[in-house]
């Protein structure tokens, strides 16, 4: 088990540790970047906190990583990380998931940040990540043909797929 | 009615243009419509990316490009007849050039301006066309990343001396006049 720095977090975060405390897996504040990985489990929960309570008004990004080919090994495959910004308090926090690689599935916030909708979308285009819950989880910069996941490491750098049929009327 | 020997505007003909040669050239139908063609185009600058912005210099003061009779810069395709295709354009995008294109009056040519729309540049990926001729027809490739005004003038000059050489038949009927 991790040594996590729980007088960091509660300084940065105030009431964070206490109710997210066992579900936090690490912390780190490199060069003022706060960074908290936590399980997937209470992703969700940890973003209505921050953004209620602590006021993190602003979800500026969701995107993923496949660290499959990342030097040193990394617990799962796949992370998804969520980027906050708080305009009331001029300040940034970083939460960060690492996903099973099998079912690398999560939670959508879509309806506790609205703009997780099309970061979510991305998300699971490029890498495949399912966000269970998401009202229209379909590729947003893919073609409709598409196959697979492009920004997965797995994926043939030169993998250039043609669009086959007319776009769709309605789900673009 | 009686024909009337002095009309009204008798007086301003110059005496000297009674003779038709003073007045009058010959030339080709073909050459005349070509000259006027190539001396009046009208750009559609399909941008999507920094070649647009290249381009933004050609039209502006320093480079000029109505010089070559080509400032006319319309943001409809049904007003235009050459397409300049300044930018990346990925498979997604493809359909969209392609009716944008069709939606084009004849005659109308297309210039794809810098490496990414002549080639795909260097991208070479899972998104990106290898060249925009695989969805419309190019009549002339700028090279450069992106291409310098110059450069972009340069291929504007080049398909003025193409249009020159060119018929005047829609280039959809063509086949009707050779069977070919």
């Amino acid at each position: 088990m991790l040594e996590i720095d729980t007088n960091l977090l509660e300084s940065k975060l105030p009431g964070f540790s206490n109710r997210f405390g066992k579900d936090v897996l690490t912390v780190s504040d490199h060069r003022g970047d706060l960074t908290i990985e936590i399980q997937p489990s209470v992703l969700r929960d940890a973003l209505m906190f921050l953004k209620a309570t602590l006021r993190f008004e602003i979800l500026m990004d969701v995107f993923a990583m496949d660290y499959s080919k990342f030097d040193p090994p990394t617990r799962e495959r796949f992370a998804v990380i969520y980027n906050l910004y708080s305009v009331s308090q001029q300040r940034r926090v970083r939460l960060k998931v690492f996903l099973n690689e099998d079912k690398p599935e999560i939670e959508s916030v879509h309806d506790v940040y609205a703009s997780a909708n099309w970061f979510e979308r991305e998300a699971w285009d490029l890498f495949g990540i399912v966000f269970k819950g998401h009202p229209h989880l379909v590729r947003i910069l893919c073609h409709h043909d598409f196959e697979g996941h492009p920004l997965r490491k797995d994926y043939p750098s030169d993998g250039y797929q043609r669009l086959k049929s007319a776009s769709p009327a309605a789900g673009i | 009615m009686t024909q009337d020997k002095n009309p009204p505007h008798a007086s301003l003909i110059n005496p000297e243009d009674a003779d038709i040669r003073n007045v009058a050239f010959t030339t080709r139908l073909e050459d005349f419509v070509n000259w006027s063609r190539k001396n009046s185009l009208w750009p559609l600058p399909f941008g999507t990316a920094c070649c647009a912005i290249e381009y933004m210099s050609v039209v502006s003061s320093h480079y000029d490009v109505s010089r070559f009779g080509a400032e006319v810069v319309r943001f409809s395709p049904r007003q235009s007849d050459c397409i300049l295709v300044l930018g990346t354009v990925v498979e997604k995008m493809g359909p969209v050039l392609r009716e944008i294109y069709d939606q084009m009056l004849e005659p109308k040519w297309v210039i794809a301006v810098g490496v990414c729309a002549s080639s795909g540049g260097f991208y070479r990926a899972y998104h990106v066309m290898q060249g925009i001729d695989e969805v419309v027809p190019v009549d002339v490739y700028v090279p450069g990343c992106p291409p310098t005004p110059e450069g972009i003038i340069y291929g504007m000059m080049k398909l003025q001396e193409k249009i020159t050489k060119g018929g005047i038949v829609r280039a959809r009927d063509r086949h009707k006049l050779t069977g070919k």
